[in-house]
């Protein structure tokens, strides 16, 4: 029995640790790779010391710029927040089941109620939302983009017409799009039993419109730059359109496509966290706003965290879909960066 | 009697941005059922051109190409193209290269089992099935053109049009696709019209050698039948009178009576 239920979860961990060390570029040998550790390390090391120098020559009215020391502080002080929630919280349902208990075994037809506990989002909260919200924004984008950028690809014609509103949208601001999403999403987004909050879903929306971009110009490129001989090929052969697409188009674009996506998702997250900041959706944007707003002397040194952690999340995402493109691209010897 | 193939009064012109380029004028050639053709001039003068329009690539200006009574239209398997860089689809093996035009070419009329004996018979056909799993870039360039080939072949044209299928291989590379080619020409008694540089190769492979003048307005100049016997052995053939004698009529029209435009000599 036991083994049934623990094996699972062993297949699952060797799972995770596959892929975690996929995202570990290869590396012909370990001294080459001691060294380019420790290069980085020394870079690392110049910039904190940099860092820590001029942060401590900055007074700011919410007092000294926060160093890496201060900073490095707030981290282990927003862990143990989180921390303490969750304590918080389980003593809250453990508390609610008890007393419902009682209820019930002092009255069978007692009527209960269960509450959901409505703690204070701490900020491990505002980055699963961030996550999920960038998540969801970029897959609509992309479910919009790439067919958009293969049509453009195909056709020299729709390319003619759809290129002229492509370049002029590319350019504009996210914060520009927010007030017009809003609106309509406040409009058009109504029904009893939301799913999802109608912030969520503004700031999901702005982050597709604005993500949109690199992907269908990259697509466009790669589907309209397959190899003429190729073409040939499928024209000799006389394959299907949907088979043209599948067999020949979309392998030779899938470089180009992914180079697409890539940027896209890197602007999704940046554009996030704009607008998370201005629709106060729950997330690192509003976190970063509310820790503005309550000026403590605590403060900076919070959102300094908040800026590494979305640093490190950033390269975390781009080195995510570089895995995932190794795992799809037929040419597995191609360096990828 | 109508011809096998026969292309009559092609011209072609294209449009580019300094004006209309007429690339072939008045081409006119009949090809008999499993004849050897081997197309032959300088570049430029519109060799490939010819080819692409019996391949249903380009369309003529005027004039038209009949095959087996029917016109030549738009591009079919029924005349199959094995491509100068191979054209090799590089996420796919061999054999799913092979497979991707059978498929097409057989739907509905083989099954999966049959299909697959076909695949692997035209991969034997040209010594290939040791390497039917592999991609492109793990074998080497003539490797890649027996694929071509096969690829062709699988598709069980009417003709096999062939653009300069050799040019890129080194000599002795060469000179083994050549014997196969012979070798699978004499064992199908497919219809070929292959495009060439080689001298050589042309004399060695042909029926007839068709010389092409020097472009603009590129023409036929002169048709050269081969009538050495088969199978012919390069060796044998190498002091042969009437090899040396083809060779040389088609070395003097190359190079006396059209030559190269970029070596216009004093």
């Amino acid at each position: 029995m036991n083994t049934l239920v623990t094996k699972p979860k062993e297949e699952l961990g060797a799972l995770a640790w596959k892929f975690a060390l996929s995202l570990v570029p290869k590396v012909p040998s370990i001294t080459r790779l001691m060294r380019s550790l420790s290069i980085s390390a020394v870079g690392i090391a110049l910039f904190l010391m940099l860092w820590q120098g001029t942060a401590s020559n900055i007074n700011t009215s919410l007092g000294q710029f926060p160093g890496p020391v201060q900073v490095w502080a707030q981290m282990q002080n927003l862990v143990d927040e989180y921390q303490r929630e969750q304590e918080r919280r389980t003593e809250f349902y453990t508390r609610q089941e008890t007393r419902n208990a009682e209820l019930l075994a002092e009255d069978p037809n007692a009527e209960i109620r269960v509450r959901p506990y409505t703690g204070r989002p701490t900020f491990l909260d505002q980055i699963q939302t961030s996550l999920i919200t960038v998540a969801f924004g970029f897959v609509i984008a992309m479910l919009v983009a790439i067919p958009l950028g293969i049509v453009c690809g195909l056709s020299e014609l729709i390319y003619s017409a759809v290129n002229p509103i492509i370049q002029l949208f590319k350019p504009v601001s996210p914060l520009a799009w927010l007030p017009l999403v809003t609106m309509v999403v406040s409009a058009l987004y109504v029904s009893e039993n939301p799913m999802f909050e109608k912030s969520f879903i503004t700031s999901a929306i702005t982050v597709a419109l604005c993500c949109l971009w690199p992907t269908v110009i990259n697509t466009t490129v790669g589907v309209a730059s397959v190899d003429k001989d190729l073409i040939n090929v499928s024209r000799v052969i006389c394959l299907p359109t949907h088979m043209h697409i599948r067999k020949i188009v979309l392998p030779s674009a899938i470089p180009l496509i992914f180079t697409g996506m890539r940027l896209s998702l890197a602007t999704g997250w940046m554009v996030l966290i704009a607008a998370e900041m201005l629709a106060q959706n729950p997330g690192l944007g509003k976190f970063i706003w509310d820790e503005f707003q309550n000026g403590s002397s605590d403060s900076l040194g919070r959102i300094m965290v908040a800026v590494i952690v979305i640093g490190l999340i950033g390269f975390a995402l781009d080195r995510l879909m570089l895995a995932l493109q190794r795992r799809v691209s037929w040419d597995k010897n191609s360096v990828l960066r | 009697m109508q011809s096998y193939l026969e292309i009559s009064k092609v011209g072609i012109e294209f449009n580019t941005e300094s004006g209309n380029f007429r690339a072939l004028q008045n081409v006119n050639l009949k090809v008999d059922k499993g004849e050897f053709i081997s197309l032959i001039g300088h570049s430029g003068c519109g060799k490939s051109t010819v080819l692409n329009i019996l391949a249903g690539l380009y369309q003529a200006t005027e004039g038209g190409v009949i095959l087996e009574g029917r016109e030549v239209n738009s591009p079919s398997p029924d005349r199959a193209v094995v491509f100068q860089n191979h054209a090799l689809l590089p996420w796919l093996t061999v054999y799913e290269n092979v497979e991707l035009g059978v498929k097409q070419v057989f739907k509905g009329k083989k099954s999966r089992a049959e299909m697959a004996d076909w695949i692997n018979h035209n991969l034997e056909l040209v010594h290939i099935t040791h390497a039917k799993h592999k991609r492109p870039h793990e074998i080497s360039g003539g490797m890649k053109q027996r694929v071509g080939i096969a690829r062709g072949l699988s598709m069980q044209p009417k003709v096999l049009l062939m653009d300069e299928p050799f040019g890129a291989l080194d000599a002795l590379t060469r000179a083994h696709l050549q014997d196969s080619l012979m070798e699978i020409h004499a064992e199908l008694g497919t219809t070929v019209v292959m495009i060439t540089h080689d001298v050589d190769e042309a004399v060695l492979l042909s029926d007839r050698i068709v010389m092409m003048s020097n472009g603009p307005s590129a023409t036929i100049g002169e048709i050269l039948p081969v009538t050495l016997p088969r199978p012919r052995n390069r060796l044998a053939l190498a002091d042969d009178p009437d090899f040396v004698h083809a060779r040389q009529q088609v070395l003097k029209f190359l190079y006396d009576k059209h030559k190269f435009p970029g070596a216009k000599a004093a």
